[in-house]
This record gives C-alpha cells, sequence and structure tokens, in this order.
C-alpha cells in the first residue's frame, strides 16, 4: 500500500494551525495515489492537538519524542524523517520558517529534489504535478515530481483545512541517533503582533500614507475588529523603523495568500504586489486613484484613509456584533 | 578565515517578464540582469568579516551563463578577492544545483560558505541547506543578525511571531537575509581593482534531477479592480460588497 508522509509544526508543544493545512494538501495526494495518510508530530512527547490530525485526514499519527525536541531541532527533525523516508512516496511540509529549512535537509540527504512554495497540485498517471510561483508571482511553474519520495513544501493558507475523518490512530517511532550541529537556543517573542501576516486569515497593510507610525493604531484597530487579522506594512515604512521587518509584505518581505487583503495607504509598487498578489481578496484604500495597487485590487475605495478607516472600522464591529 | 559566497545572476525584480515560445523559459532580451538581491547581503557580511579579521580569502562562485562573468565582477568590484564561473545552462532543480556547487566547495577549506536565502528568480529557498547536508556542516537559514564568537556563529533568524537565537561551531553553511547588512556599492578604486582579480572558468554538466519542467505560464491576471467609490461614504457599499460578493465578512 503506497504512503504519503506530512509533516508537522508545534511552537510551545502545540500543533501549529498550518499543520492541518498540510494534513489537508497531503489528504488530497494520498486519495489521487490511492494511499494511506501518516502525519508526524515531533516534540518532547505527544503534541497537544496532534488527535485533532485525524480528523483532517490522518490514518495515523506517528510521535517522535526526544528530550532535545522542544524547540525545532533541524538534524534531529531531519534525521527522524530521513529514517523512516523508505516507506513514503510523498513527504509534504509546510513552506514556514521551519518547513522551508527542514525540507531541503531531508531531500538532500535523501539524495532527492524538492519543490518548494506549492500552491496548487494534481496527481497525474501516479505522479504528483504541483504548480508554485516564481518570479516574485509574475509567472507559474508547473513541475512534474519523478522522484520518490517525492518532497514539497506548501504555501500557509492556500490549501483550505478540510475536515476529511480518518481513524488517526496514534502511533510512536524512535529517533534514531544523530548528530546535532546547530542548536536553536530560544525563541524570543516578537514585540508586536502575535498572528503572523503570513498565517493571518486576514491581513491590514499599512504604507507611507500613514504619514506616522503612531497611526498604525488605526490598521490595529480595524485588525481588531476583524479578530482574525495580522497588522502588515510595506517596506518604505519598515525602512523608516515604523514597523517590524517581521510584518514586512513583499518580495524582501513576506508572501501572504490571506483571504482578504487591505492595502492602506501603500502605492502598489512591484515588489509589494510579490508579496500578496495571491490574496484571495484584496482591498485598496488611496488617495491617489491613479495608484497602481488598484489594478490588482477587486475593491477600491478612493480617499483619505484617516477619514476612511474609522468608519470601515466602525462597520466591521457592527457586523462583527451582529453575526 | 576563509568565505565562499554562492552568487546568482538574476532577472531585476522590476523587469517584465514575458515567457519564451517554447512555454519553459522566460525571454531574456531587454531583461536587465542583477546579482540576486539576498546573494549581496552574503557577499557584504564576508567582506566585512575578512575585514574585521584581518586577514583571509574571500571567494565568490556563480554558476550560469557566460554573461554571469559580469556579475562576479560586481562582487570582485564590491570587494570580494577572486571569482569561479562554473558554465552551465542551470536548472530549475535546486538539488542539482546545489550538487555542482559542493562539488566546487568540498575541498575548498572554506570557515563559512554564505548564500542567499532564496534565488528571487526560481524562489526556491534550497541551494544553501541541500549543500550543507551533502558536506555534511552545520546549516542555519534565513540569517538577519549575526555574532562570530571563538570558532562559532550565534544567529537570529526570524521565524513566524517571533526570533529563533541559533548556534553552531565553524566551519558552517549560512543564509543571509535582509537585516543582515547593508551590502556596499561598488566604488570606482572598486571596479577598477575588480578588473586584475582572477576568474577562473570552468565548465560543469548538471543532472536531470527529479523536477521536470512542464511548463511555465502567466497568472490569471486578477480582474480589473472595481472602484467602489470615493470618501467615506463608499465605506458601506465597500462592506456590503464584501459580505455578500466576496463573502469575506
Ligand atoms: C529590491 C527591492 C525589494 C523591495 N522589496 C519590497 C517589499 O518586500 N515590500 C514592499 O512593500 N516594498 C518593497 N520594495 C520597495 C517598493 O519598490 C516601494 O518603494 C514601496 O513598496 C513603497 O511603499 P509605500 O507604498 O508604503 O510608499 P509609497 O510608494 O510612497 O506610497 C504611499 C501611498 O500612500 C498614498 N497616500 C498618501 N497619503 C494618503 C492618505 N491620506 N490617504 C490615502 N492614501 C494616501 C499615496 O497616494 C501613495 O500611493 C522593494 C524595492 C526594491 C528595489
Ligand atoms: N546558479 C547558482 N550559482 C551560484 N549560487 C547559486 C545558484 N543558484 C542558487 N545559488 C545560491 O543559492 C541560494 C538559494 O537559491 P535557491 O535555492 O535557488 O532559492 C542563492 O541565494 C545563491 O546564494
Amino acid at each position: 500500500m503506497p504512503a504519503v508522509l506530512a509533516v508537522t509544526e508545534q511552537r510551545g508543544g502545540t500543533l501549529r494551525k498550518v499543520s492541518q493545512e498540510v494534513v489537508t494538501a497531503a489528504r488530497t495526494i494520498a486519495d489521487g495515489l490511492g494511499a494511506t495518510l501518516d502525519a508526524i508530530a515531533l516534540g518532547t512527547g505527544t503534541l497537544a492537538g496532534s488527535q485533532e490530525l485525524g480528523a483532517a485526514g490522518a490514518d495515523r499519527i506517528l510521535t517522535a519524542a526526544h528530550p532535545d525536541f522542544a524547540l525545532y531541532n533541524p538534524d534531529g527533525f531531519a534525521a527522524v524523517i530521513a529514517s523512516i523516508a523508505s516507506s513514503y512516496q510523498v513527504i509534504v511540509f509546510a513552506a514556514t520558517a521551519t518547513g522551508r529549512d527542514l525540507a531541503p535537509r531531508v531531500a538532500a540527504k535523501l539524495g532527492q529534489s524538492c519543490a518548494t512554495d506549492v500552491t496548487a497540485l494534481t496527481v497525474d498517471a501516479g505522479k504528483l504535478v504541483v504548480t508554485r510561483p516564481i518570479y516574485a508571482g509574475k509567472v507559474l511553474q508547473k513541475l512534474r515530481l519523478n522522484g520518490t519520495p517525492a518532497i514539497l513544501s506548501i504555501r500557509p493558507n492556500t490549501f483550505a483545512i478540510a475536515q476529511n475523518a480518518r481513524a488517526g490512530a496514534m502511533e510512536n517511532v524512535p529517533v534514531p541517533s544523530f548528530t546535532q550541529r546547530v542548536t536553536v537556543k530560544e525563541i524570543k517573542a516578537a514585540a508586536t503582533a502575535t498572528l503572523d501576516v503570513a498565517e493571518a486569515a486576514v491581513v491590514i497593510s499599512g504604507g507611507r500614507g500613514l504619514k506616522d507610525p503612531a497611526n498604525f493604531k488605526l490598521l490595529e484597530d480595524l485588525a481588531a475588529a476583524f479578530g482574525n487579522a495580522a497588522v502588515g506594512a510595506s517596506r518604505a515604512v519598515v525602512d523608516a523603523g515604523w514597523r517590524d521587518h517581521g510584518s514586512q509584505v513583499g518580495q524582501t518581505g513576506k508572501t501572504v495568500s490571506p483571504g482578504l487583503y487591505i492595502a492602506v495607504g501603500i502605492s502598489g509598487a512591484i515588489q509589494h504586489l510579490a508579496g500578496m498578489r495571491t490574496a484571495k481578496v484584496i482591498v485598496a484604500i488611496n488617495k491617489d486613484k491613479d495608484a497602481p495597487i488598484f489594478k490588482v485590487a477587486d475593491y477600491g475605495v478612493v480617499g483619505d484613509l484617516f477619514e476612511i478607516l474609522p468608519r470601515l472600522t466602525e462597520e466591521v464591529k457592527r457586523l462583527r456584533a451582529e453575526h | 578565515m576563509k568565505i565562499a559566497v554562492c552568487l546568482k545572476r538574476v532577472p531585476d525584480t522590476t523587469a517584465k517578464i514575458a515567457i519564451s515560445n517554447d512555454g519553459k523559459s522566460i525571454d531574456e532580451s531587454g531583461v536587465k540582469f542583477v546579482p540576486n538581491p539576498y546573494d549581496e547581503f552574503a557577499l557584504e557580511e564576508a567582506i566585512k568579516l575578512k575585514e574585521t579579521a584581518g586577514a583571509g580569502e574571500t571567494v565568490v562562485i556563480g554558476m550560469g551563463n557566460d554573461a554571469t562573468a559580469e556579475t562576479l565582477r560586481t562582487a570582485l568590484a564590491m570587494g570580494i578577492d577572486r571569482a569561479v564561473l562554473l558554465q552551465s545552462a542551470g536548472s530549475p532543480d535546486g538539488f542539482e544545483v546545489a550538487k555542482a556547487l559542493s562539488a566546487e566547495l568540498k575541498d575548498g577549506g572554506y570557515d563559512l560558505i554564505l548564500f542567499g536565502k532564496m534565488a528571487v528568480d526560481d524562489y526556491n529557498h534550497q541551494v544553501g541547506p541541500m549543500v550543507a547536508e551533502l558536506l555534511e556542516l552545520p546549516c542555519i537559514t534565513t540569517v538577519a543578525h549575526l555574532r562570530m564568537a571563538d570558532n562559532a556563529v550565534e544567529a537570529e533568524r526570524e521565524i513566524e511571531g517571533g526570533i529563533e537565537l541559533v548556534t553552531c561551531s565553524l566551519p558552517a553553511v549560512l543564509t543571509c537575509d535582509k537585516g543582515l547588512n547593508n551590502p556596499r556599492l561598488p566604488s570606482l578604486k572598486g571596479i577598477m581593482a575588480a578588473k586584475k582579480k582572477p576568474m577562473e572558468t570552468r565548465p560543469v554538466t548538471m543532472g536531470t534531477g527529479g523536477l521536470e519542467l512542464l511548463g511555465l505560464a502567466l497568472p490569471p491576471e486578477r480582474s480589473a479592480g472595481k472602484i467602489v467609490g470615493e470618501g467615506p461614504d463608499a465605506v458601506s457599499t465597500l462592506v456590503n460588497l464584501l459580505r455578500t460578493e466576496a463573502k469575506v465578512l
């Protein structure tokens, strides 16, 4: 029986939401191949939330526990996955800070290639065919993955979590001995937002049009009204020191694919578009009706953001209260 | 301190990209090529580290067509000591690239091997960690801050909602992210000096690899935006559309 492996991620002993997206995408592949699906969770013990992976489609949930797995352990994680890789036709990672680091290590260990940041996939005649944006999203590349196992990472927020319940039987896998060359000492929490722009369902980004760092309060208020939103920024304001680099959207920042992206006082330079053009719905608020952002926006409002934002926040709050 | 930097020649990010008739490559005519922006952080870091150490050697290695020589020359003009051009048509498969670069790097006796976190053409994010794995070296990816301490490095890398503090000993592979430094522009003196710096050229052959390129396509055009209205009075219309048409509220 062919099998697919989904590699999950945890933070502080709890499974991250993106893991369910990985399992969802991997379930699609497994169904296309007529394969079973295993999800692996690596930590110091059983991870909170790992039982839920069955609901997203995992036939088995494998736990690899090791005292040095509290934080990301690149060499240890790669060793575990490589040790079981021969049982799988396909191994799926998330294209996150961890997954982008881990997937190529595992691939090289196995002498295989790796397709990064996949946004669409199908199974064709027993082979995986994937689509991935290249050239800052200006071109879509279609690849057939001929190696075994085929290794890929999927872009967060692209594969909507589906309920596809399977047994989700819990099993342990042994951790082989490994040479630890790199040590993650600690995670320093970001000073601002807890929700990352790369993973939020709604992203509200501000640019130079905000005029002053203090005015980002307007965006934070709107984000709070949505509840599931993160505040992003253009490079111009990150370079000016108004916002953390972690919130920068664009070619030298993060690539985001939220359900809703609201660009406020952002002109829409090509490098900014590179980071957000795959958002499902784009809204632009800009006082210049010729700003390039309106060319990619589904909905645009021309006008002064300082007048528009408070109204928008109020309306969103009202709607949220009603529903 | 002996440091290698792997440098890729890529289209300028503002370039308009068109697909060639073969459907598998881009039309390079009229496209301006530049050093991969993330590799510039790697070049700057290498030059700075050598300056701080007061001794050592910096080497830039680039794989690509003959025009790559010009990109390598830019690195020499910034202050890198010598260059190696691996002539090849390249590959969309990062593992094939990693194998070719590892073969070149293997016996170089480097204390540090620096990469960009990704190439802005293929967005692979993978050649650095793959080379590290092939050479069995420690590897830290997407480094935004770096401290050197006796034969070891301490690095910060951005992760979702935080910063990871990571350490390893030398020799090591690092991939560089924005924030690491501010790459210098080549000075006139640097440009003159670069003309006399050594550049070795060798052909390399690439395997086919496990990724088969089926084709390139332009992304579907986003349907031209609709301006909902002007000023705060348009907000109700906007919210309505977001709720009933786009269904995101
Ligand atoms: C190699 C490279 C990489 C880059 N990477 C990135 C990246 O990752 N991300 C990124 O964002 N940029 C990136 N850039 C920079 C990019 O080219 C632009 O300079 C930047 O995006 C501009 O930021 P902005 O839209 O905030 O500012 P501006 O272009 O100055 O736009 C400000 C906008 O605000 C509007 N405005 C002003 N006042 C108001 C008001 N009261 N109400 C409503 N609207 C108002 C203006 O009409 C204008 O459109 C990169 C550039 C290069 C060369
Ligand atoms: N053809 C190449 N020649 C030299 N270095 C390369 C080449 N391709 C990739 N690299 C290096 O690998 C890094 C990551 O590239 P990628 O994995 O393709 O996104 C780049 O930033 C370069 O440092």
